[in-house]
């Protein structure tokens, strides 16, 4: 053991723990360098969208751009301070200052979203606001008693600052009162949670079909020789590979009271002509098209586990003794778990967001909640609280896909 | 399956009465995307059989849909069928137009998503790649978050970058869209690749680029390929980011199957059907011969 000292040096003289090192940074970099400008582009075109729908779902300055006066009077005065000639000049320099800019529509706009019937008060208030006089507390309640409401003013201290978590409280079927206490909304108007809730039990029944259906044909495909297996994996490949339009379509064509299916059923003589079945336009539509729709990516990964179950295991239960049945419960079924969990998951996690489908064939009580999110981003235009229906659901995406990623790992998802 | 000789009655009719459920099952596969194909020929704008069709009467079919997908938006549909009324049904037919937008915006996305894509996908399956997990699971999220929240997000930010409305602005989505496919299927082929080759090739004194362009890329070119079909199809097949952030120049098939089937669903909307189905049959034949192109350059058995 002589000179356990000396280092290990490289031929230019460099030491070699250095050298390797230095060497591996260098592969570090070259790799990430590879996929630096993919990360990029996903950074701008899908992260940066994503993070401007959340700043949107707690960011509105719909009012608070128009009203700096009242923005002011809030910040002199807390909640409970009386409603004095100092609040009211305020709002009329405002409504003012909206009737100029024309932006009394978009103030009234987004105080609506707080308390309904509250639009009409800014618009036919400004129409006036120039043709009235100091004191302005009597003038403006002239036009409109409707201003005295303290609910009202609440909900104008709350928009005077452009955050707020208040389109949070909205998709979460919440409101505030006068006081600013958070208290749930009137039952006969609490739709989001109830949204939510038929989405996640939608999206359940749609699994455990897709489950059911997947098994039986997975393990044939697995147990067939590959030649025959590879043929009738083109069943499931093709509605895979096909347009989902042209499968909603097909469904809209087979499900209709006047479509093939009750046709059929009328001629084989199950139901009359005059009772023919509603299968679409409700529930119904919705659970039958997306599990056609969803079976290829529950088959598919039971496909790829159940293939790699030797049969052996199974014969060597039934030699020792097992029923068909113990063997397919107690050696089998076990075996297929992981291929049932990375099915279940995914079809669940695609069922959630399912948007087209639903809302081709849903009718009224068939939608999702993704039908809700497009339904205020193109008709009511109340894009904040689409935002934030929007975050919740991306929210219970990500854990669903964190849950993926650990369970199944991302890297083995598979594609046909 | 084969049924072994010891089999017991019961054993034996379960088998049957399994197979019989398989076969139903693929039948409620298959049987809904087929059944468009004979209705589109239909003579009447219904959508089930009619007694002529059942009774495969000549009259009860017709080529009237696939007419008026040519003829819808023409300026002059009832002038003579020549040289100009086919100009006139390649610039002005509505389904021709929506054509052309879904291929050029199809050809970009998929140009995009399939050069960055490879190349992210070449990083990732080296071994040093660091916060590979990670990295991972953001290129593969825009197939997870549900299309509505991606077109949201989309709409806020593209209407605030003027992005809105243009060409440049759906083809970097739909490229978005389409890299997860990429990324799957390039890292799937990668994880066979034997790097003794690159390394033997540098050996031999091949620079970087030599050697991606003489050796690496031949072997993965068929999942490369079927990577770039899949995103082609996943930008062809996109309704809910044209809906959101499209204008009026960029409509597409799907969206123009989409205000169809809102608005008044008629036979013509089951012929585009149809043609999308023989596009996807030849579609998935393609990527079924690469992919056991693939495994024979790969030296694996298919499977």
């Amino acid at each position: 053991m002589t000179d356990v000292t000396t280092e290990l040096r490289t031929a230019d003289g460099k030491s070699l723990k250095a050298a390797l090192a230095a060497s591996q940074v260098r592969a570090k970099r070259r790799a990430f360098f590879l996929v630096a400008p993919l990360l990029l582009f996903i950074l701008v075109t899908f992260v940066v969208p994503i993070g401007q729908m959340l700043k949107q779902s707690v960011y509105n300055d719909a009012f608070s751009s128009t009203a700096p006066a009242l923005d002011k009077w809030f910040q002199a005065n807390p909640l409970g301070t009386p409603l004095d000639e100092g609040a009211y000049a305020a709002l009329a320099s405002d409504l003012k200052l909206m009737k100029e800019n024309r932006t009394q529509g978009q103030a009234g706009t987004r105080i609506n979203y707080d308390v309904a019937g509250t639009r009409s008060l800014f618009t036919s208030t400004a129409r006036k606001i120039n043709r009235l006089e100091p004191p302005w507390k009597e003038a403006i309640l002239g036009v409109n008693e409707g201003w005295s409401d303290p609910n009202l003013w609440r909900a104008m201290r709350s928009a005077s600052s452009p955050y707020t978590i208040d389109f949070y409280l909205a998709a979460m079927d919440h409101t505030r009162d006068k006081d600013n206490n958070i208290v749930p909304v009137n039952p006969n108007r609490a739709i989001y949670g109830k949204l939510f809730g038929r989405t996640a039990m939608l999206s359940i029944i749609i699994t455990v079909l897709c489950m059911i259906l997947a098994f039986p044909i997975a393990h044939l495909l697995a147990t067939l020789p590959l030649a025959k297996s590879n043929l009738l994996m083109i069943f499931v490949l093709l509605p895979f590979w096909t347009s989902l339009l042209v499968r909603t379509t097909s469904w809209m064509v087979l499900l209709q009271q006047q479509g093939v299916l009750n046709d059929l059923l009328v001629w084989i003589g199950i139901i009359n002509n005059g009772q023919r079945l509603e299968m679409m336009y409700n529930k119904t539509g919705t659970i039958i098209a997306m599990t056609h729709i969803l079976l290829p990516f529950m088959v598919l990964p039971l496909y790829s586990v159940m293939r790699t179950i030797p049969p052996s295991y199974v014969r060597a239960a039934r030699s020792l003794g097992a029923t068909s049945w113990t063997a397919f419960r107690k050696i089998y079924l076990p075996q297929t778990l992981p291929g049932i969990g990375a099915g279940s998951l995914l079809v669940f996690i695609l069922s959630v967001g399912y948007y087209i489908t639903p809302a081709l064939v849903g009718g009224a009580d068939g939608q999702l909640i993704s039908n809700m999110i497009a339904f205020h981003m193109q008709n009511s235009l109340n894009w904040s609280l689409a935002a934030a229906l929007a975050s919740l659901l991306l929210g219970g995406v990500v854990v669903l896909y964190w849950l993926y990623d650990r369970l199944v790992g991302i890297d083995n998802m598979k594609l046909g | 399956m084969a049924l072994p000789a010891y089999a017991s009655p019961l054993e034996r009719i379960w088998h049957y009465t399994y197979l019989v459920l398989c076969g139903l099952i693929f039948f409620f596969l298959i049987a809904p995307i087929l059944v468009i194909i004979p209705l589109s020929f239909n003579a009447q704008p219904y959508f089930t059989f009619t007694k002529e069709m059942l009774n495969f009467n000549p009259a009860g079919y017709s080529m009237r849909w696939y007419d008026l997908l040519l003829t819808f938006g023409m300026q002059e549909p009832q002038a003579e069928r020549g040289w100009s009324w086919w100009m006139d049904v390649w610039q002005h037919a509505t389904w021709i137009g929506v054509a052309k937008n879904s291929l050029i915006i199809g050809f970009f996305a998929t140009i995009v998503a399939t050069s960055l894509g490879t190349l992210a996908a070449l990083g990732l399956s080296r071994p040093e790649m660091p916060y590979r997990r990670a990295i991972m699971a953001v290129l593969i999220s825009p197939m997870i978050v549900p299309i509505i929240i991606t077109a949201t997000g989309l709409f806020f930010f593209y209407s605030k970058v003027g992005l809105a409305h243009t060409y440049p602005g759906i083809i970097m989505a739909h490229a978005t869209l389409g890299i997860p496919f990429v990324i799957i299927t390039v890292t799937a082929t990668l994880v066979g690749f034997d790097n003794s080759l690159s390394r033997a090739a540098a050996n031999m004194g091949a620079d970087p680029r030599t050697t991606f362009f003489k050796i690496i890329m031949p072997l993965i070119l068929p999942g490369v390929v079927s990577g770039a079909l899949f995103a082609f199809v996943s930008s062809f097949d996109e309704v809910v980011v044209v809906l959101f952030v499209g204008g009026y120049e960029q409509q597409t098939i799907p969206r123009q199957m989409w205000n169809g089937i809102r608005e008044q669903i008629s036979p013509a909307i089951l012929a585009v059907a149809t043609i999308l189905v023989f596009f996807s049959i030849a579609l998935l034949t393609t990527v079924e011969l690469l992919r056991r192109r693939s495994e024979r350059l790969r030296g694996m058995s298919p499977g």
